[in-house]
């Protein structure tokens, strides 16, 4: 099959083109039929994202280059973008009651995350800085209206507009850094910058900081993630959900992309850099997570701590580190999701109940909710024989094989502070006495937390496909 | 005969106990007869679970010192796999849990009625998980099974402990924790160089010898504090203190060993020049855990703190033995924890006996217990008399295998070891004098009952193993002696490599 225009083959965008266009297409029935097709066009979404996905899966094997080297799909590409659907469809799966509330029927919210998504895709097939861009604008743009879905509510509107003011920011840095880049290498490629960044001048030293601290902004790294704790505890919470999941997996894949395949020439340059952002993630996300009562607050500072752990893979520099991210993006999308699965029941007569102290005694309120949230929270902590164990151990060690044993050293003594955190919750839920009962498990969020509470404790029993699969998906970068 | 032979011996015993859990998951209610349920199907998995276990024994051919019951199946990637065995060392530790699981149970009985199921599945759990790390032979699998304990533990303690049951579990789970990691990250720098996580092979490869120091601190740090060794101990007394009577004789019987078990099965043959550089210092550690905590037991009010601060004495004996690299020392070593492990779990089931009578643990509240409960204060003497080293019990062994083991190779070390020897007399007459004999004249314990059947059941086949090791220590001697005299022989063999290539330079 061969599509062409402009000289372009246009198969390998295809799943992109499909995406596009169907959420045009919902665009339109949203448009026509108004507020009373929320629930029609949310179904449509998520058909619409599996069919996707499963035309992203049976694209030809092998490397697949368009746009004058600009779109890439490989199999890190394919991976990383299944996964990204997969949380983007979970999400709108995990939606579906808060968009079912009368006031808030807003068919535009499937459509802003099927665009989020689109924008992602682009983003983890860029191979220039200009694709680059363009993708991380769609997916961020959308996200910002998506935080301020919940528009009568002040915390909501504050969190969009906090997001959107930090976001161009951090996009004004890293467009400031693509251009230092640029006048450097004389080129927007990312094969042709690694041809010309054999040294590090100093220019494109400063290009290439100002860059990742742009990623850095979106992986939510420390320094550059003071937005996410006032954001995901003002967004309405299947929005902290897609927050926490999909655009962290499209993020972590361009920095790992660009660092790896743009920047090989001068490792020594940015590695400091990452291992730095990657300490300081995982320092400030283990300790400063102790102090909250909020849990969705918890979860943000939890997700900074676990991306200083994804990024310890990255600070290897290795294909070893590289599989290490992709394993553990993978893991902790579904650990994640199936967290805030639990953080979306919590309701007590109709009312969302969003402290940990909600949690008091939920085992024996809600024994079997109880047990999945239990391990869930050893896994983050990353206690094996549970799935967030795997994650850590592919990430360190490619750290040490690489050499890096403060940063593998740190990072372990951080999760033993994080695990002080998630035990407290533990805790709650199984020493201390009950506050009362939930309302009914709505059968959308049972079917999540049961999928990724199954694959989560279960992990260990056969391991080897994910494994393998990520282990090809970084051969792909090298 | 074939497919006999061919079934997977060691993974159903390691296994079977989830598939109780299951069994339990499944017959739903709360009520009494579901609860009665919970603790038969309990009884009865760790019942068959010990059966199926003695099978090993059976088959188990002690003139080889090598891993038997071998299995191996790929996991996680090509070089990490799934791979099980056990040898004399790791035998007995195997048998000593199938076998007190029963006991564990039986003793939960009654003193049990919150939360019954959840009860029986964390303990059937934590038993897979225990069996597990004995018969484990990949790095990654044994640290799967070695980490994995925690979570049961840390629910045991913290859901059916005594009043301060949160900050013990906390302690303990953390503390066991912070350990391990670093364990972690030395097993993966052994996959570095190496090449694999199989522990046969790696028993086999030369490590550098700068890694062999920083890898073997990593592995130390984390048996040191689950042995638990000083100055790392004092998770132990807090643990043991709070946790229920079953979850106090699994802890001390058990989850003790592993630490033994990991300096056994790691560090000497992996390690084996960073053993003997650093094994001075494991000494001193040791003979201060020997003489301090004794000295420490000695002031105790708690019952249960008291017994818990002798452990850590007596596992002084175990790390002393242990780096003495002997013959003797080594199969002492293995000895006094088989035989910690029935003593001190048995001690820890007499306090549960009174416990559940009195609900304190207070030694001044009991006293002349004697008088009202004569079978009870004999078997509590044989067990008392175990814990001090008295010939003829099985305590008295491993006590004296260490000695004369560590006496070859450090006098000083074993002087001051023998010290501890009077003060664990010291303090266990003394507990014993204080609880059961003199007047008996506190109100609360005058109509208090002798032991019942249930709980002789569990306590005199303890007292009889006690008594048989004591005087025919023959079977677990015989069990292991082929292993250690390869793990003594490969550990002199490299030792003495390194002190030729010294002489040399």
């Amino acid at each position: 099959m061969t599509i062409t225009t402009a000289g372009y083959s246009l198969l390998p965008v295809l799943p992109e083109l499909m995406l596009a266009v169907g959420a045009m297409a919902l665009l339109m029935i949203g448009a026509f039929n108004g507020p009373k097709v929320t629930g029609l066009v949310t179904t449509l979404a998520v058909c619409l994202l599996v069919v996707v996905g499963a035309a992203e899966i049976m694209l030809p094997a092998g490397k697949h280059v368009t746009f004058a080297g600009s779109f890439i799909v490989d199999d890190y590409a394919r991976f990383l973008k299944v996964l990204a659907i997969i949380a983007s469809a979970v999400t709108l799966i995990l939606s579906r009651e808060f968009l079912g509330d009368q006031s808030r029927r807003i068919f535009e919210y499937a459509i802003l995350v099927l665009l989020s998504t689109l924008g992602m895709m682009v983003l983890i097939s860029a191979g220039d800085l200009i694709m680059l861009y363009l993708g991380l604008e769609l997916m961020s743009l959308s996200l910002y209206v998506v935080a301020a879905s919940n528009r009568d509510n002040a915390k909501s509107t504050e969190a969009g507009l906090k997001y959107f003011v930090l976001g161009a920011l951090s996009s004004g840095m890293l467009l400031y850094g693509a251009s230092m880049v640029y006048g450097f290498t004389g080129t927007v490629s990312f094969a042709g910058i690694a041809a010309e960044a054999k040294t590090g001048n100093i220019g494109l030293v400063f290009g290439l900081v100002f860059l990742l601290a742009g990623l850095c902004f979106k992986v939510s790294a420390v320094p550059f993630h003071m937005w996410t704790p006032d954001v995901y505890e003002g967004a309405p919470t299947p929005v902290t959900a897609f927050f926490a999941s999909a655009p962290k997996v499209a993020a972590l894949a361009v920095f790992t992309r660009v660092a790896l395949t743009a920047f090989p020439g001068i490792v020594v340059q940015w590695q400091q850099v990452v291992v730095f952002v990657s300490l300081a993630s995982m320092v400030l996300g283990s300790f400063a997570a102790i102090g909250q009562t909020n849990i969705k607050r918890l979860m943000a500072y939890s997700s900074i701590g676990h991306m200083g752990f994804a990024l310890v893979g990255l600070a290897a520099g290795t294909q070893e580190g590289a599989q290490g991210v992709l394993v553990y993006i993978a893991i902790y999308v579904a650990m994640t999701l199936g967290t805030f699965a639990i953080i979306l029941t919590m309701k007590r007569n109709g009312q969302p109940v969003e402290t940990i102290k909600d949690f008091a005694g939920l085992s024996r309120t809600n024994p079997i909710i109880a047990f999945f949230f239990a391990m869930f929270l050893f896994s983050l902590a990353g206690v094996p024989p549970l799935a967030g164990f795997f994650g850590k151990f592919y990430v360190f060690m490619a750290a040490i094989k690489s050499g890096l044993f403060v940063l593998a050293v740190v990072g372990v003594l951080a999760s033993v502070v994080g695990a002080f955190y998630y035990l407290s919750i533990v805790k709650l839920m199984y020493f201390d006495e009950p506050v009362g009962k939930l309302d009914p498990m709505r059968v959308e969020l049972r079917t999540v937390l049961a999928v990724a509470g199954v694959f989560n404790v279960l992990f260990f029993v056969y391991p080897a496909p994910l494994v393998n699969a990520a282990s090809f998906a970084a051969k792909s970068l090298f | 005969m074939a497919s006999v032979m061919t079934w997977p011996v060691l993974s159903v015993v390691t296994f079977l106990p989830i598939v109780g859990a299951i069994l339990i998951y499944l017959s739903r209610g709360d009520d009494e007869a579901a609860q009665g349920n919970a603790r038969w199907i309990a009884l009865w998995t760790t019942l068959i679970t010990f059966a199926v276990s003695l099978i090993l024994v059976m088959r188990f051919d002690p003139s080889n010192g090598d891993f038997q019951f071998v299995e191996k199946a790929p996991w996680l990637a090509a070089t990490i796999n799934y791979h099980m065995g056990v040898d004399g060392i790791s035998l007995p530790f195997v048998i000593l849990t199938t076998a007190l699981m029963p006991f564990c149970i039986l003793c939960s009985w009654k003193s049990v009625t919150n939360r019954v199921r959840e009860y029986m599945i964390a303990f059937l759990f934590l038993e897979t998980l225990m069996i597990g790390t004995f018969s484990a032979l990949d790095l990654v699998l044994f640290y799967l099974f070695f980490e994995g304990g925690l979570i049961p533990m840390f629910l045991i303690i913290g859901i059916w402990g005594g009043p301060r049951r949160v900050y013990a579990a906390f302690k303990f789970f953390l503390y066991t924790f912070l350990g391990s990691v670093l364990m972690l990250l030395a097993i993966m720098a052994l996959y570095w160089n190496a090449g694999t996580t199989d522990i046969p092979t790696l028993m086999h490869t030369a490590v550098p010898r700068n890694l062999q120091t920083w890898a073997w601190l990593a592995f130390f740090a984390s048996f040191a504090v689950k042995m638990p060794m000083w100055p790392v101990h004092t998770w132990l007394p807090d643990a043991h203190v709070e946790a229920p009577t079953a979850g106090s004789v699994v802890l001390a019987a058990i989850l003790l060993k592993m630490g033994g078990y990991g300096f056994l099965r790691f560090s000497l043959p992996m390690f084996p020049d960073a053993s003997v550089y650093f094994s001075p210092m494991v000494w001193t550690l040791s003979v201060i855990a020997i003489v301090y905590t004794s000295l420490v037991a000695l002031m105790q009010e708690d019952i249960k703190k008291l017994i818990a601060y002798s452990s850590v004495a007596h596992m002084g004996y175990v790390t002393m033995g242990i780096f003495a690299g002997t013959t003797q020392g080594v199969s002492g070593a293995v000895f006094q924890m088989v035989s910690h492990g029935i003593v001190s779990g048995a001690l820890f089931l007499c306090v549960g006996v009174v416990y559940d009578r009195l609900h304190t643990r207070e030694i001044a509240a009991y006293g002349g217990l004697v008088n009202r409960m004569p079978i009870y204060a004999a078997l509590f003497m044989v067990f008392t008399m175990a814990n001090v080293g008295l010939p003829g019990t099985s305590g008295f062994v491993g006590e004296f295998l260490t000695l004369i083991g560590t006496f070859k190779v450090s006098i000083p070390t074993a002087t001051f070891a023998c010290a501890g020897v009077i003060l664990s007399a010291a303090y266990a007459l003394w507990l014993y004098r204080k609880v059961v004999f003199g007047e008996l004249t506190k109100p609360a314990l005058q109509g208090i009952k002798d032991i019942t059947f249930r709980e002789g059941l569990v306590l005199v086949p303890l007292v009889v193993l006690t008594i048989l090791f004591g005087v025919y220590p023959k079977p677990v001697l015989d069990m292991s002696a082929a292993s250690i005299q390869l793990l003594v022989n490969n550990y002199a063999a490299a030792t003495s490599a390194v002190k030729a290539a010294a002489l040399l330079q």
